[in-house]
């Protein structure tokens, strides 16, 4: 499998907006500190490193 | 051309510390009188991995001659993990049932970050190995045990000499030889080696009288240690805390049970420390009430019976031997203490020279047998210090963002199992597996990944006992199935034959996986060189040849 890299969410705006909901209300660190979970949650569920490879090579 | 080191004159041994067991006490040799003799082997340092090497090469019939500045184990439990691998190694050498007897073993683990508990884990150990993953067991104790080998394999007339407070001051190499100064409590006297190591540790005089020095990543960090002893009831288990939340305890902090009701407690202090102040018994008996009754509420009954301030370094030599000196353990080699990879590498290392040595001392093998032990143990060192680093990085976080994904970890990892294998207070200490090396191969078998040739032999139950009672120290061809093979020759080196007709259920899967029958060649540190799925003498003498490393 490779890394997705075309439109996969269905509902984008709906999931944008649960996103910063996520966030609402949390301070700069409180923030920083949930991307950090998210991302290895994220990550954990990938699990194929070749995947996660691609994908940190697609954010940079 | 000849190197020359000096460390200065010297009239008397000094005593860099106390002693927990006088085993070797100063005796006066003929060769003080009657000038220099040639050893074969002169090991310098009577730790661990000195003491090992000798009883390797005494039980092979190799004299070995260990010189140590003192006159027995340093005071202090130092090391106290030693893993299955070392134990096997021991088992071998008739010193590791002691060791089991006596060490501690413990399969339940807290991590703990701050106030909180994350997670316990229990190790479960697999089934099958004669010897536990670990034990905890003071430095003293398995020096002791190792020595108590050697007494008894002196008695039964194996060539080996261990002369304490003998102080080497001064190396000269030549051409075919080593020339030592050693200072004693009578003056000094010289004698000669073919071939010297130095397992005289992190502070190695010869590595120092070499003008020989590390590279690498360098870090720092200071550890304080408290052994204390609680009679009262504490689990044994192993804890182990994050951002500890008692007074000043720094980045981490470590509990741990060795025997006697002895406890190890280690506190992660950071680099930049006072350390006159660190060590005043009553601020450390302050943090330590307060690690004790974080759990309970209240301090138990405790004496401390030992305390030091421990600093770690993380780094290698580039090279493991300099003509006709080799380094090992500590001297050659560091690493932070999470994962029990110091005294555990050096055991290792001990080994890989030991029968190298013999061979090439006999004439069996060639001298570049020995620049393999280099490029062997070298890896053992960068995958012990990879380890190392990652798990001081994890601990020690070096930025904010590093942090914030660290805590990140902790977070998840006291809700969800999926996090705590980044948890990372150190990986312990599992056997180096040399894949792809120049003395090992071929694979010529679709067999279990667990027995590839490179790696030690996993151990199985085999008949009454196991499988690494019948591995011995010399080459072997196990052949499991089939009928037995011939042993093969090869210029005066014998494979001795172990032949399994009827293999136990663990050694079926571990050597044969789905194959009906499996020849294969270990080497006489146990390692697996290369494997078949039937008998053949001259593949097997083909990768024997390789092994030995003759062209």
């Amino acid at each position: 499998m490779t890394l997705i890299l075309t439109p996969n969410i269905p509902d984008p705006d709906g999931f944008y907006d649960e996103l910063l909901a996520a966030h609402d209300g949390l301070s700069k660190d409180e923030s920083d500190a949930y991307n950090a979970r998210l991302i290895l949650t994220l990550a954990n569920h990938i699990g194929d490193r070749e995947l996660l490879r691609a994908a940190l090579e697609a954010a940079a | 051309m000849a190197r020359v080191g000096n460390l200065g004159k010297k009239t008397v041994v000094a005593t860099r510390y106390k002693t927990a067991f006088e085993l070797y006490p100063y005796q006066r040799v003929s060769e003080q009188d009657t000038g220099p003799v040639r050893h074969p082997v002169v090991i310098i340092g009577g730790g661990p991995v000195g003491l090992g090497l000798a009883l390797d090469l005494g039980k092979k019939g190799t004299p070995a001659l260990v010189l140590d500045d003192h006159e027995g184990a340093g005071l202090g439990s130092k090391a106290i993990c030693f893993a299955k691998r070392t134990l096997d190694i021991c088992g071998r050498l008739g010193a590791g049932r002691p060791m089991v007897d006596k060490g501690v073993v413990w399969n339940v683990g807290r991590v703990f970050h701050s106030e909180g508990q994350l997670f316990e884990f229990n190790l479960l150990p697999e089934e099958g190995h004669r010897n536990p993953a670990f034990i905890n067991l003071q430095q003293p104790y398995f020096e002791q045990f190792l020595f108590a080998e050697i007494a008894a394999a002196q008695a039964k007339g194996a060539p080996i000499e261990v002369r304490g407070r003998n102080q080497m001051t001064a190396i000269e190499q030549h051409g075919d030889h080593v020339r030592l100064t050693v200072d004693t409590p009578d003056g000094p006297y010289s004698l000669e080696a073919d071939w010297l190591i130095a397992c005289d540790g992190a502070r190695s005089t010869v590595r120092g009288a070499l003008d020989l020095d590390f590279e690498g990543r360098v870090f720092e960090d200071n550890f304080l240690i408290a052994d204390v002893k609680m009679k009262a009831d504490f689990p044994t288990e192993r804890w182990f805390w994050f951002d500890p939340p008692f007074e000043g305890s720094g980045q981490s902090a470590l509990l741990h049970k060795q025997p006697d009701d002895i406890w190890r407690i280690d506190f992660q202090l950071g680099w930049d420390i006072d350390r006159d102040k660190e060590m005043d018994p009553d601020r450390i008996r302050t943090r330590v009430d307060a690690m004790l009754s974080s759990q309970t509420g209240s301090v138990p009954d405790y004496e401390l019976h030992w305390t030091s301030i421990y600093t770690f370094q993380c780094r290698r030599m580039r090279d493991f031997r300099h003509d006709r000196v080799f380094f090992a353990g500590d001297s050659a080699h560091q690493v932070s203490p999470f994962g029990a990879r110091g005294a555990n590498s050096g055991m290792q290392d001990a080994e890989n020279l030991a029968w190298k040595l013999d061979l090439v001392l006999k004439g069996l093998a060639p001298e570049a047998l020995l620049d393999s032990y280099n490029t062997e143990r070298g890896h053992g060192a960068d995958e012990n210090i990879l380890n190392s680093s990652r798990a001081t990085d994890f601990m020690t976080p070096k930025s904010e963002n590093s942090k914030t994904f660290r805590n990140a970890v902790l977070d998840l990892a006291g809700k969800h199992p999926f996090a705590r294998p980044l948890v990372n207070s150190g990986r312990l200490s599992v056997p180096c597996a040399y894949d792809g090396f120049a003395h090992f191969g071929p694979d010529e078998m679709a067999g279990p990944h667990v027995s590839r040739p490179g790696v030690a032999c996993a151990d199985a139950p085999m008949g009454e006992g196991y499988l690494l009672d019948q591995l011995g120290d010399d080459f072997v061809i196990l052949a499991i199935g089939g009928s037995a093979p011939a042993p093969v020759e090869l210029d005066g080196v014998t494979t001795r034959v172990v032949h399994v007709s009827a293999p136990s259920q663990d050694l079926s899967e571990r050597y044969l996986g789905d194959a009906s029958s499996a020849v294969y060649l270990i080497r006489p540190d146990q390692h697996i060189v290369a494997r078949w799925p039937g008998f053949d003498a001259d593949h097997i003498r083909a990768a024997l040849k390789n092994a030995l490393g003759k062209t």
